[in-house]
């Protein structure tokens, strides 16, 4: 794997935040009590009168960000993933995505992020359970320069939002800015006939590396950055379905639910391929490093290679 | 006699609908009437103007009062209050916000409050004047969310908000001191940090006095409980918790029209 990169996607956020904020007095950031954790002290610091504390209170933080949101201030609510789409849901489902208030909420620590703290700290289900409210969009950045971009994006953006992250830095899959960023549309990153490799948010890396790794073998798997996973780009998983032989998805996050069900819902109907989904079991995840727990589910760059070779029937 | 005129529309609607919550509709008919046609700052012509007031109806399931209320003033088309009940009406057993006058969508309890103070936080820092205004329900004071907001709206000095609890003393399932004790509620919001204050939802001029002197400069958010009558108008459904979400049936809509025209003829004398 690439060497990382010194700046989290959720500190990346951050400091974009900081940037709009100084000439755009509506942007406004909501938290309970996850300043450190989402790394917001500068923000808090630069920007007082345009940050909110409610304390250890998800559920008055997003309906107090759905009344700010209501009066056009352009709401981001920070803190942990875990809490916001379980402690808060009813809160999302009604004061943003019924009530189509644009607030934005950005799940730091997502997945696994918060590895041995256990499944109270776990956000494995949090795409899922969203993916079916109607009106919400879903998006997973893979690294700082997405994460830039998509929140460049978010701050004018008119409906509501949910955006996970993790918590460490991650390996740059953008070496520089020049790649483009379309909401809804999967961004293609190596070009490939025989497999297409597809992630989300931190896996997506691991889908390069096991992507080299199957071209040393003389296989040329595609690699898509799925960085929204909600509006879902079909057209790009049916092309792939159509142009290579096989889909491998590969999520941080229940293998029920996800990305990997949302690709299947597509080509089942559409244009139907042998597909493996990694991701986590049905089961509680086991104590380790983050890494470890990709590798023991078998969905990082090794565990991707495997099941792509198995699927060409070549392991 | 204004609240009387709707007490009238408000039931025929529900009999008409064959939905609603008519025991809370009619308990907070007066505290709606009170706000949309004296209180809040707002205008059916253009329901969005910038600055008007906020209301929130965080006991959502009391839409059928609402519904009167907005169509009365003018928020709503007389056709759309015919086709509530019917399929794919418009209007829905609780409040959305594709519908003029209403700002947030409730009927989950202990949201509104939290959203009001979203709204009344971002009025302050823009430095604007309109004030929000939020009515909840006693038995909804179960939710702990409401706790939430309340010390976030003690913490921002949220003067520019109104809260009111609805306390007519009972909810689904039998009185709300039976259910889970609400008592003292006076001293429990006191000390959340609120100025809190006990009117007679049942009399107009109680409400419209205590709304008309309100200290907005106080530093403190204000709740007023309102002291209220469920089922209020309609001898049959007063103080009776299964009116909760009963609906009348032709006999008892005659009977509900009766005592309701009593009310009415009496403020004619």
């Amino acid at each position: 794997m690439k060497e990382t990169n010194k700046i989290p996607c959720r500190k990346s956020i951050t400091s974009t935040l900081v940037e709009l904020g100084r000439d755009d007095r509506d942007i406004v950031v909501v938290t309970s009590d996850a300043t450190g954790s989402a790394t917001l002290d500068d923000f808090a610091k630069t920007l007082p009168a345009q940050f909110v504390e409610v304390g250890i209170a998800e559920q008055n933080s997003v309906g107090i960000a759905a009344g700010l949101a209501s009066m056009g201030k352009k709401v981001f609510v920070f803190g942990p993933a875990c809490f916001y789409v379980a402690r808060s849901l009813e809160q999302v489902k009604v004061d943003m995505a019924y009530s189509r208030m644009p607030v934005k909420i950005i799940g730091v620590s997502g997945g696994v992020a918060y590895s041995q703290l256990g499944a109270t700290h776990h956000s494995l289900h949090d795409i899922a359970v969203l993916r079916t409210f109607p009106g919400i969009e879903i998006y997973m950045p893979c690294d700082a320069r997405e994460s830039r971009k998509l929140c460049q994006y978010l701050v004018n953006h008119d409906k509501p939002a949910y955006v996970r992250v993790g918590r460490n830095a991650v390996p740059d899959v953008y070496d520089d800015d020049n790649f483009e960023f379309i909401p809804g549309k999967a961004n293609t990153l190596r070009e490939g006939k025989d497999i297409t490799l597809i992630g989300c948010g931190e896996t997506v890396a691991h889908c390069v590396e096991a992507a080299d790794m199957l071209a040393k073998e003389g296989i040329e798997a595609r690699v898509l950055d799925m960085h929204t996973l909600k509006p879902f780009d079909k057209e790009a998983v049916v092309k792939a379905a159509r142009e290579t032989s096989a889909i491998v998805t590969a999520e941080e996050h229940s293998i029920f639910g996800g990305l990997g069900a949302s690709v299947a819902e597509v080509i089942a109907q559409e244009c139907p391929v042998r597909m493996r989904i990694l991701g986590v079991p049905d089961e509680n995840v086991i104590h380790a490093k983050p890494l470890e727990v990709f590798h023991h589910y078998g969905f990082d760059y090794e565990g991707i290679y495997c099941a792509a070779k198995e699927l060409l029937g070549s392991c | 006699m204004k609240a009387e005129l709707l007490r009238r529309e408000l039931v025929t609607l529900i009999f008409r609908g064959g939905t609603g919550h008519t025991g809370g509709d009619l308990s907070v008919l007066n505290l709606l009437t009170v706000l949309f046609n004296h209180t809040l700052n707002v205008d059916p012509k253009h329901p969005k103007m910038a600055d008007r007031d906020r209301f929130v109806l965080s006991k959502g399931h009391c839409a059928e009062a609402l519904y009167t209320v907005l169509a009365d003033r003018g928020f709503i088309e007389r056709a759309e209050l015919d086709a509530y009940g019917t399929c794919g009406a418009h209007l829905g057993g609780h409040p959305d916000n594709s519908i003029a006058g209403v700002e947030i969508n409730t009927g989950a309890l202990g949201h509104g409050l939290s959203v009001g103070v979203g709204m009344a936080l971002g009025a302050k820092m823009d430095g604007k004047t309109w004030k929000t205004y939020v009515v909840m329900g006693d038995g909804e004071q179960a939710e702990g969310s409401i706790y939430e907001a309340a010390m976030a709206a003690n913490k921002y000095h949220l003067d520019n908000l109104v809260a009111f609890i609805d306390r007519n003393g009972l909810q689904i399932s039998g009185s709300t001191e039976d259910v889970m004790p609400l008592e003292p509620i006076h001293d429990r919001w006191t000390a959340f940090g609120w100025d809190v204050k006990t009117i007679n939802g049942d009399d107009i001029d109680s409400i419209t006095a205590a709304l008309d002197t309100i200290d907005w400069t106080c530093g403190k958010p204000h709740l007023f409980i309102s002291k209220s009558t469920k089922g209020l108008g309609v001898g049959f459904m007063e103080n009776v918790a299964k009116w909760h979400h009963g609906v009348p049936n032709a006999a008892q809509y005659e009977e509900a029209l009766h005592d309701i025209d009593k009310r009415i003829n009496a403020l004619k004398l």
